[in-house]
């Protein structure tokens, strides 16, 4: 019988907001310990909370982004338990009434080599987001800050967060890792997250249940905290492994929440369900219900741009790229934007041309030197007065990337490199024919074995042609008069 | 000056007949003299009280006065003010120096009052006779082996003692009415969002609103014109422009329906306190108005209701102190989880450990839908009862509590019983309506009862414009339990 392997996630994203999600303590990355920790933030007798409009903004923006349904009226509660980080000991979220409801995200997912599901071709799939909610960060114990002691930083306390909630439609690693990334790239794309994973802006709980297909869901198991995508495929791996050795040697699936030590590349139970707590949530009486017209709605709508899975579908059906070209090229939206720059300077024929320029040189390039594409060297209107000369069969592929090279090192124009480095293919059909002409004088026992039989040949003539024209000789033109002469 | 009121102590500061600094002196001296009696105060710190009082003055000399500039003010130790320790009456608190002042203390300070000192209160609000105050009980300046109520019990003790000008208060299920009755003086708590929450010590936040406690409606309505406005530090504030609620003190009451609901005059109210109650009704005929007999079906409800919403908050509310950031801790403990245990059984009182136990409980896993839903939905019935009445009436009288004030310790050994010293109060603040307590006589005992004002939302102006009527007309309010010449 076969394993399935049922996998849902939460994901924590946090909100790109200047100021605290219910004060204006700033939310700046990596201050001195307690320094962005105003009253609010300690939460000081007699304080309130007062909601940042920008993170609602960004949540409507998520959900319109995941077509999902956005709640006229959502309510914030507390959930109440103690714990030093959590400085008015309940954080103030939302649970019967989230912002965001039911939506959907379209993944294309890359089977991963080595993972559970194995190598094989490219799909798509969609995944259902149950809900999106706002809430507020805790912040940080730092264990033996001081002589076996554990300080608290609360610098992070009250950072806006939004919780992504899906449906457990994954069955695999690969889509989960697929959903993260996908999940990862829209809130970069829609600008409400910076996404950075090491700083914590973008934390993964993966819950993971295996069963016999066509049975009932077996007991999950949360694996939490995974802030990186290779983590989270080993972390799913190793997971479904341990639980079906688990049940096929007679043991039971005990829910709980684990930790993933990449050290080792082990998930271990932190702690089990019979130790969670009752979090007593209500409503918080210090917050009204937050109400969001539809006035609101449609400004925000206003400032989506398109997102990735529209510009997929459109790079597909425009430029008849392949659905790996369209994935590679929306991984950002920076990328994106970059190819629609070159198409709309090399114009729309080109469009396949500076697709795989993209996401070859470029993409290796950039990988190099460990830059962001908005960093490239190379701008969009160098790139494709490149692409242009390719086209239009001045330079060749070979000069092309001696041209390239040129940009990324030295910068200046397409053209001028072409010039100063002499590269310009020679596609004068005289000049080609005359230099053909030539070799044939001058190689009269080889053009009697070739026309004899001896096709292999050719490729002589060509090497032989391509020197006399130190290289520059537009190779199909030449292929094509050698053809023409050699036959006789 | 001890009995004047606010409106001649301004015109005497004006006169320069006394300045600031005198004035502040002479309650000083006078807390200093009383205080280990009453023990209304918990704090006070004759140092900024002075220098607050030299700047009043310096206004006053330029010209530039407000009405309340000048004229020390008594604050409630709920409210966190700069620089000063504010306990709200706890152990937990007992060593807390504010770092910031509560939208109320920086109204006053504007206004150029001066802070004469934090008064005592029952613990974060908790109670109804300020024996649960880590600082010890308040007595009641008519009887010291009385209690003066709660949980504002040493400002109505501070008012009615004559060791302040006026006071603020807090009432969260009546806190400013109940004591303001027992001490003989009068206080209001206005429509919930009229004042700022901002650094008041939460107990129950959807019911929690501060007002004013003084010796006349007059003296009310001056303090309310400072306490009040809008202030975006607080969600549950409400942006409306400011008003001056003296404006019509001195409007005629003929045609006024006031409505007499039956539940308030039934069973557990004491024939002296209903006598007072039906004498101050029959003044109003006097003064032209008409009863019109209402009903508030609900409000037998509203005690119960009450201890399940306002734990329910309270339980989330105190969770801060924990002893971690500032605050009690207990000095010596195992673990963590040993230090949030000692800390918090030994920072925290008898009353306030019961209050986090019961919200607590209603707020769990299973009880929450039967307790604390089940009490909201009432608590829209009560709600709902008001709404009807005022269709028949434009005020709402009745007594403020069942009896007049009763003996330290004597209800200590029964919650119930301490409980239902607010059944007259408490759904008022469930509703969010504004309600006020006049003084309208005394019991046999020499003890002051308290005359119920309630109001429509937002109708103090004229609340006040009633209570000022009736103390044109009768002089209970200015009688005063001080029998020294300053």
């Amino acid at each position: 019988m076969t394993w399935e392997t049922i996998i849902g996630l939460e994901v924590h994203t946090q909100l790109s907001t200047c100021s605290k999600i219910f004060s204006g303590a700033p939310t700046e990355y990596g201050a001195e310990p307690n320094t962005q920790a105003d009253a609010v933030s300690i939460a000081l007798p007699g304080v309130l909370p007062v909601l940042n409009k920008g993170a609602v903004e960004r949540a409507i923006r998520f959900g319109l982004a995941i077509g999902a349904h956005i709640a006229p009226r959502s309510v914030f509660a507390r959930k109440n338990y103690f714990y030093p980080d959590l400085p008015k000991g309940y954080q103030i979220s939302q649970f019967d009434l989230p912002v965001v409801g039911m939506g959907a995200l379209k993944i294309q997912v890359e089977p991963l080599s080595g993972s559970s599901n194995g190598p094989g071709k490219t799909y798509e799939k969609v995944v259902r987001i149950t809900r999106a909610h706002l809430e507020e960060d805790a912040g940080k114990s730092v264990h033996g800050a001081s002589q076996g002691m554990t300080g608290v930083d609360l610098n992070r306390a009250g950072t806006p967060l939004l919780e992504i909630v899906s449906e457990p439609d994954m069955r695999s690693a690969a889509e989960a890792v697929a959903y993260a990334k996908a999940l990862h790239t829209l809130v970069r794309w829609i600008g409400i997250s910076d996404g950075n994973m090491q700083e914590g802006s973008f934390r993964c709980d993966v819950n993971v249940s295996v069963r016999h297909k066509g049975e009932p869901l077996g007991t999950r198991r949360e694996i939490k905290n995974l802030n990186s995508f290779k983590f989270m495929q080993q972390a799913i791996d190793y997971e479904v492994q341990w639980q079906i050795d688990t049940i096929e040697s007679g043991g039971k699936i005990q829910q709980a929440t684990v930790l993933f030590n990449p050290d080792t590349g082990e998930t271990r139970a932190m702690r089990s369900k019979e130790e969670a707590h009752d979090y007593r949530y209500f409503p918080d009486p210090d917050l009204l219900p937050l109400d969001i017209s539809e006035e609101w709605k449609e400004q925000m709508r206003a400032t989506l741009p398109e997102l990735p899975e529209a510009r997929h579908t459109r790079y597909m059906d425009q430029y008849t790229l392949t659905a790996y070209d369209a994935s590679m090229l929306t991984s950002s939206r920076d990328m994106a934007d970059f190819f629609d720059t070159c198409v709309s300077v090399a114009g729309p024929a080109n469009a396949k041309l500076a697709a795989n320029w993209i996401i070859g040189e470029v993409s290796a390039q950039l990988n190099r030197d460990g830059l962001e594409i908005t960093q490239c060297p190379v701008s969009p209107l160098q790139l494709s007065s490149m692409l242009i000369r390719i086209a239009d069969n001045t330079i060749s592929n070979s000069g092309a990337k001696e041209v390239f090279r040129t940009l990324w090192s030295e910068g200046g124009d397409a053209d001028v490199i072409i010039e100063a480095k002499g590269l310009r293919q020679v596609s004068d059909t005289g000049a080609i024919e005359a230099l053909v002409d030539g070799i044939i004088a001058a190689n009269a026992d080889k053009v009697a074995e070739y026309r004899a039989g001896k096709d292999k040949l050719f490729g002589f003539f060509v090497g032989l042609a391509m020197k006399a024209s130190k290289g520059k000789a537009n190779p199909g033109q030449l292929n094509e008069v050698l053809q023409k002469k050699l036959a006789g | 000056m001890l009995n004047s009121s606010l409106k001649q102590m301004s015109a005497a500061l004006r006169a320069k007949k006394i300045s600031s600094v005198e004035l502040t002196n002479l309650y000083l001296g006078r807390i200093a003299a009383h205080n280990p009696v009453y023990n209304a105060y918990i704090t006070t710190d004759a140092a900024i009280s002075l220098a607050q009082a030299k700047a009043a003055d310096e206004l006053l000399a330029k010209g530039q006065a407000q009405p309340l500039t000048g004229i020390p003010v008594a604050q409630k130790d709920i409210f966190c003010a700069k620089g000063w320790r504010t306990t709200c009456g706890s152990k937990m608190l007992s060593d807390f120096i504010a770092p910031y002042d509560a939208h109320v203390i920086e109204q006053f300070n504007h206004a150029g009052a001066v802070n004469l000192g934090k008064t005592n209160m029952d613990e974060f609000a908790m109670g109804s006779s300020n024996e649960t105050s880590y600082f010890g009980p308040v007595r009641n300046p008519w009887n010291q082996n009385s209690v003066p109520g709660g949980s504002s019990g040493g400002a109505a003790s501070a008012v009615a003692a004559r060791l302040c000008a006026a006071a603020t208060g807090t009432d969260t299920g009546g806190s400013i009415r109940q004591p303001a009755a027992l001490c003989g003086i009068t206080g209001i708590k206005p429509t919930y969002g009229t004042v700022s929450r901002y650094g008041m010590i939460a107990f129950a936040s959807s019911l929690d609103q501060a007002g004013p406690m003084a010796r006349s409606a007059e003296d009310c309505a001056l303090m309310l014109n400072v306490m009040t406005g809008f202030d975006e530090r607080d969600s549950t504030s409400l942006p409306r422009e400011k008003e001056d609620y003296a404006r019509d003190l001195n409007l005629p009451l003929a045609g006024l329906r006031i409505g007499l609901p039956k539940e308030f005059f039934a069973e557990g109210l004491s024939p002296d306190v209903a006598a007072r109650v039906e004498d101050a009704i029959a003044e109003y005929r006097k003064l032209g108005a008409v009863t019109v007999d209402i009903s508030l079906p609900n409000s037998r409800l509203a005690v119960p209701v009450y201890y399940v919403l306002a734990p329910a908050e309270a339980s989330s509310n105190l969770s801060r102190y924990d002893g971690v950031r500032y605050g009690y801790r207990a000095p010596e403990y195992t673990d963590l989880a040993d230090m949030y245990e000692k800390s918090r059984a030994q920072g925290f009182g008898a009353e306030v450990k019961r209050r986090i136990m019961i919200g607590t409980y209603v707020l769990s896993h299973g009880y929450y839908d039967a307790y604390y839903l089940q009490a909201q939905k009432i608590r829209r019935l009560i709600a709902q009862d008001f709404a009807d009445a005022f269709k028949q009436c434009d005020v709402i009288m009745g007594p403020t509590s069942p009896s007049t004030a009763f003996r330290l310790g004597e209800k200590n050994d029964d919650p119930v019983q301490m409980y239902l010293s607010d059944i007259y109060t408490i759904a008022v603040n469930l509703a969010g309506l504004p309600g006020m307590s006049v003084p309208c006589g005394f019991d046999s005992n020499g003890m002051p009862a308290g005359l119920q004002i309630i109001g429509n939302y937002f109708e103090e102006a004229r609340m006040l414009n009633i209570a000022h009527q009736y103390q044109l007309a009768t002089d209970w309010h200015s009688r005063s339990p001080v029998k020294e010449t300053p």
